[in-house]
């Protein structure tokens, strides 16, 4: 048989993002994979450079589209880290309630992507719409529907508004009420369980070896999330669990998506129920006379999609000197990809991919 | 979970296909922003100051200030308002949170279509100041939304001090209180600690809206920025190359920059003239030379007369030094410094204070020769002989009188003379009950220094103060007053006195009539008194402070006719310049009210000093 190269995006009805791969193909068969980024890039790391403490914080919730929430969280995380800001205790619980929200939103948008791609078109509607409700829930809180622009150093822009945790409260009841009916039509659908069985499968040596974090490492039966290795916010207040799978292909990872969903509409619930009073925000100093002290700091947070990690140095400008960003789509994207591709059919390399829930723009950055 | 499902269960979605789609028929049905929603931005014109702090601000750089001939600015503001541009603007509300008025808003709106990308460019306004654009709901249609055509009353994310990017409070400055102070002229004010001053200085926005109103024009900015940046030398380098006298400044100074401050529109400005204070009283005097580079000053060999050694003389002495002039200032009193040695009373400006800042003026070079009076030691004509030009700036020492009947009893006086007698160590009659008469500043300063005296010989404070304007509009600063008020003075505001009651020719008090208005329609000082309401103050003294006037002892000698005149003043150009090209004037006497405007007008002369020997215009 003649081996042919086939360019897989980024136009391409099975390609979610602006990436794209180099198939190496015999027959329907794939020979080799390599990730071809660089579409997305706009030079994040750098632009921060270029601008003071402050005005990063717009920024940098567009590295990720999805779920800018988790890219504000580590900002600001090591922000405070390295100019020693303290966060008030109410501050620390609405950022986690409102991590978790994202979280939500994203896995039900990630949700969309998958069984959109897949042909299941009517649970990617119900799961747009039930992000949408997630959306509303967000425009409220910060006035902004996908850039939230929320999480700041120093703690969170506004206050809770009035009536604001029953509303969250209804708005996940009312999801959650369709879950039977995701599980009936998506997850437990024999046609979704041949699609997904055994694609793109990792044994748990090789997500360690290949630096897999997140859902990918998790399907393969590692509890390993940062919220309860290193937990912050307000994560070790409250009690939940990691939900794993054994079998460490595609139809294991998206179930872990799903108990992930459930378990942080749990999670909301508990963190509403101790949510303590009092300021949610400690001034920092005039953005315009704001030096942070010279260090360097490395924090990390569990995203949606895996550990999330920020290296930043200040040599005690008013800019940061460089900052790094370490993304969970970064190895599942490229490396992850690249190696599980190999020896799968060219109908499921969007599977395999969307399966890695690799979002591009955190690859490019 | 990893055995394949069985069942026919995934059919149960077709239920959906009878119920009610969730799509909202866009524009048809509407979904309401929430009320934090950040949308298309709202400007309240009327409250802008122009500042220009949402464009530092804005990552983007879309906010740029434009220019607005129509509206005409008040002082301390500009009548430049924030332009958007919506091809750039990523709504994050930076601009919202740093906005010093809280004018800046943003709206529920976010709607403009349009195929010119020009109309993406919007001065924000607000339904307040622009009806033609802010339209109400009857008038209103989704089908024409864009910038031009917006829904009035649709705040969405609005401003809130508790959030926003700048501190609204100053750091407050350590006193002695009332109690103690006012037995002894020991200073007042404490001044900042480094890490006080650092602090405050670290609240400026810098807009520079306060360099604007200051006479002086000082790079304020600047060496606030360099007092956070503990940059001391710097900061000094920056306040001499427009202010010669900054200890004084830091502590009597009128601040109109900070009534301009635009952190003052919700909080409280920052303290600006503090800083100065703490920057000049925190670099040794032996280090100003070098650090000025002043050390050596090449002459060129003309020489200048200044006559008066308040601030417009000592400016100009020392700018025209700068310039490589000699100067010679001539002082009639003992002691150089003018109205601010013996005008201001020591608890508010320390002697020693005043010597630094005149001794660095000395030590360049200024010549100062003090109990020497132009008109009678020495004719203004035989300086005119010696020098090459001469600078006169003799301010005002001669107390005005109300002259009503009993004023001229020996216990009637005038606060400017007793000031004076104070700062040169004499003693004033003080009795137990004192009334003065005045509502400006030397009324407060005279009645805060009989205070002082009253408690050394009394014990007790029995002192009050009336004069003409009500309390809102007393000439006096309103912390003087304050701090007058704090130390025990009675205030009697919006009275005028009739005459002053005499028995066994001894004063026992003022009748005083109630001042129904000040001004009248024309803006002139015309008081209209009520001739049925009045009263008594009771007192065994008075003191009036109720304005000062020129002394023209200077004239004599056949100066006085040959100058031009313009009505009642002297006629002098834009540099203080009179007819006789040689002859100048300066500070009070041409203009005040304070020490920092003295100054400017001794940057100008100097200027034209300058212009006059050098080009002999």
């Amino acid at each position: 048989m003649r081996e042919l190269e086939l360019y897989f995006g980024p136009q391409h009805l099975g390609m979610v993002g602006n990436f794209s791969i180099t198939l190496k193909v015999e027959g329907d068969r794939i020979l080799k994979a390599t990730a071809n980024p660089g579409y997305l890039h706009r030079g994040f790391e750098k632009l921060m450079e270029y601008r003071t403490w402050i005005q990063n914080f717009p920024l940098v919730c567009r590295l990720n589209v999805i779920e800018p929430d988790h890219m504000e969280m580590v900002y600001a995380m090591a922000v405070e880290k390295l100019a020693g800001i303290e966060v008030p205790e109410r501050a620390q619980w609405i950022r986690s309630i409102y991590l978790e929200l994202a979280r939500v939103g994203s896995h039900l948008f990630g949700l969309w992507a998958y069984a959109n791609m897949l042909g299941f078109d009517t649970i990617a509607q119900w799961a747009m719409y039930h992000r949408d409700l997630i959306l509303d829930l967000f425009e409220e809180l910060t006035g902004g529907r996908v850039y939230h622009i929320y999480i700041w150093p120093g703690g969170v822009r506004r206050d809770f508004p009035d009536g604001f945790a029953n509303k969250i409260v209804e708005t996940l009841h009312s999801i959650g009420k369709c879950v039977p009916d995701y599980d009936d039509t998506f997850f437990n659908n024999p046609l979704f369980y041949e699609r997904a069985h055994g694609i793109g499968k990792i044994t748990q040596e090789e997500a360690k070896e290949w630096g897999a974090v997140g859902q990918v490492l998790r399907a393969t039966g590692i509890p390993y999330d940062i919220r309860k290795v290193e937990p912050y916010a307000a994560y070790d207040k409250v009690d939940f669990d990691i939900p794993t799978r054994e079998n460490g292909d595609a139809y294991s990872r998206i179930w872990v998506i799903r108990d992930e969903l459930i378990e942080s509409v749990h999670l909301i619930f508990k963190l509403l129920d101790k949510l303590p009073e009092g300021e949610v925000y400690n001034k920092v100093p005039n953005p315009f006379k704001w030096k942070v002290p010279k260090g360097e700091a490395y924090v990390r947070v569990e995203s949606s999609r895996g550990e999330l990690g920020l290296y930043m140095v200040s040599n005690g400008k008013d800019k940061p000197y460089r900052v790094h960003f370490r993304t969970p789509s970064y190895p599942h994207g490229l490396t992850i990809l690249e190696k599980v591709l190999v020896g799968e059919n060219i109908a499921d390399v969007g599977n395999t991919m969307i399966s890695l829930y690799v979002v591009a723009p955190e690859i490019d950055r | 979970m990893n055995k394949k499902p069985k069942s026919l269960r995934p059919l149960k979605a077709i239920k959906y296909l009878f119920k009610k789609p969730k799509t909202l028929r866009y524009p048809f049905e509407l979904k309401e922003p929430s009320e934090r929603y950040r949308g298309l931005h709202l400007n309240n014109w009327d409250k802008c100051t122009g500042c220009g702090n949402c464009a530092d601000i804005c990552p983007n750089v879309a906010i740029e200030m434009k220019e607005i001939p129509e509206i005409k600015p008040e002082e301390g503001e500009k009548n430049e308002r924030p332009e958007v541009d919506y091809g750039r603007c990523c709504f994050c509300g930076l601009c919202v949170d740093i906005c010093p008025t809280g004018s800046l808003r943003l709206s529920r709106d976010y709607l403009h279509i349009h195929f010119d990308p020009d109309t993406f460019k919007l001065l924000a306004r607000d339904e307040k100041t622009d009806k033609e654009h802010f339209l109400p709901p009857e008038k209103y249609s989704i089908f024409k939304a864009s910038l031009a055509h917006r829904k009035e009353d649709y705040e969405g994310f609005a401003p809130d001090l508790i959030y926003a990017l700048f501190d609204p409070e100053r750091i407050p400055m350590s006193q002695i209180p009332p109690g103690e102070r006012k037995s002894s002229f020991i200073e007042q004010v404490k001044g900042f600690s480094q890490e006080e001053a650092q602090k405050e200085a670290s609240r400026c926005l810098e807009c520079k809206l306060c360099e604007e109103v200051c006479p002086a024009g000082m790079d304020i900015v600047d060496y606030v920025r360099n007092i956070w940046d503990d940059n001391l030398e710097g900061a000094i380098r920056d306040i001499y190359k427009t202010n010669p006298l900054p200890g004084i400044c830091g502590r009597v100074c009128t601040h109109n920059c900070e009534s301009a401050c635009v952190l003052g529109h919700q909080g409280d400005p920052v303290s600006i003239r503090w800083l100065k204070r703490y920057a000049v009283d925190n670099i040794p005097l032996e280090k100003y030379q070098r650090v000025l580079g002043t050390q050596e000053i090449e002459s060129i060999g003309k020489k200048i007369a200044i006559v008066g050694s308040g601030p417009g003389g000592l400016a100009t002495a020392y700018y025209l030094r700068l310039m490589g002039y000699e100067t010679v200032v001539f002082e009639k009193l003992p002691k150089p410094g003018g109205m601010m040695r013996y005008g201001i009373p020591e608890y508010r400006l320390p002697y020693e204070d005043m010597d630094k800042d005149i001794d660095y003026i000395k030590s360049t070079g200024v010549e100062i020769r003090c109990n020497t009076t132009i008109g009678k030691d020495i004719i203004l004509k035989d300086l005119k002989e010696k020098y090459d030009a001469v600078f006169v700036s003799t301010g005002l020492h001669v107390g005005r009188t109300t002259g009503v009947p009993g004023t001229d009893h020996p216990d009637v006086f005038q606060a400017i003379e007793q000031l004076r007698k104070v700062t040169m160590g004499e003693e004033i009659k003080v009795t137990d009950k004192i009334v003065v008469i005045g509502g400006g500043d030397v009324a407060m300063d005279i009645a805060r220094t009989l205070i002082r005296l009253q408690m050394q010989e009394f014990s007790r404070v029995d002192i009050a103060v009336s004069c003409l304007e009500t309390r809102d509009i007393m000439p006096a600063t309103p912390e003087e007053i304050e701090e007058a008020l704090e130390e025990g003075i009675d205030l009697y505001p919006g009275w005028g006195p009739e005459e002053i009651i005499i028995e066994d020719a001894k004063i026992t008090g003022v009748v005083m009539k109630k001042c129904l208005r000040v001004f009248d329609k024309e803006g002139r000082f015309n008081p209209e008194f009520d001739a049925h309401e009045k009263m008594e103050l009771k007192g065994s003294m008075v003191v009036e402070a109720i304005g000062q006037g020129p002394d023209f002892t200077f004239l004599l000698g056949g100066i006085k006719e040959e100058l031009e005149y313009e009505g009642r003043r002297i006629k002098i150009n834009e540099y203080g310049q009179t007819s006789l090209p040689w002859l100048f004037l300066g500070g009070d006497l041409i203009g005040g009210p304070d020490v920092i405007t003295a100054i400017d007008t001794g940057h100008k002369t100097a200027k034209g000093i300058d212009r006059f020997i050098s080009k002999n215009e």
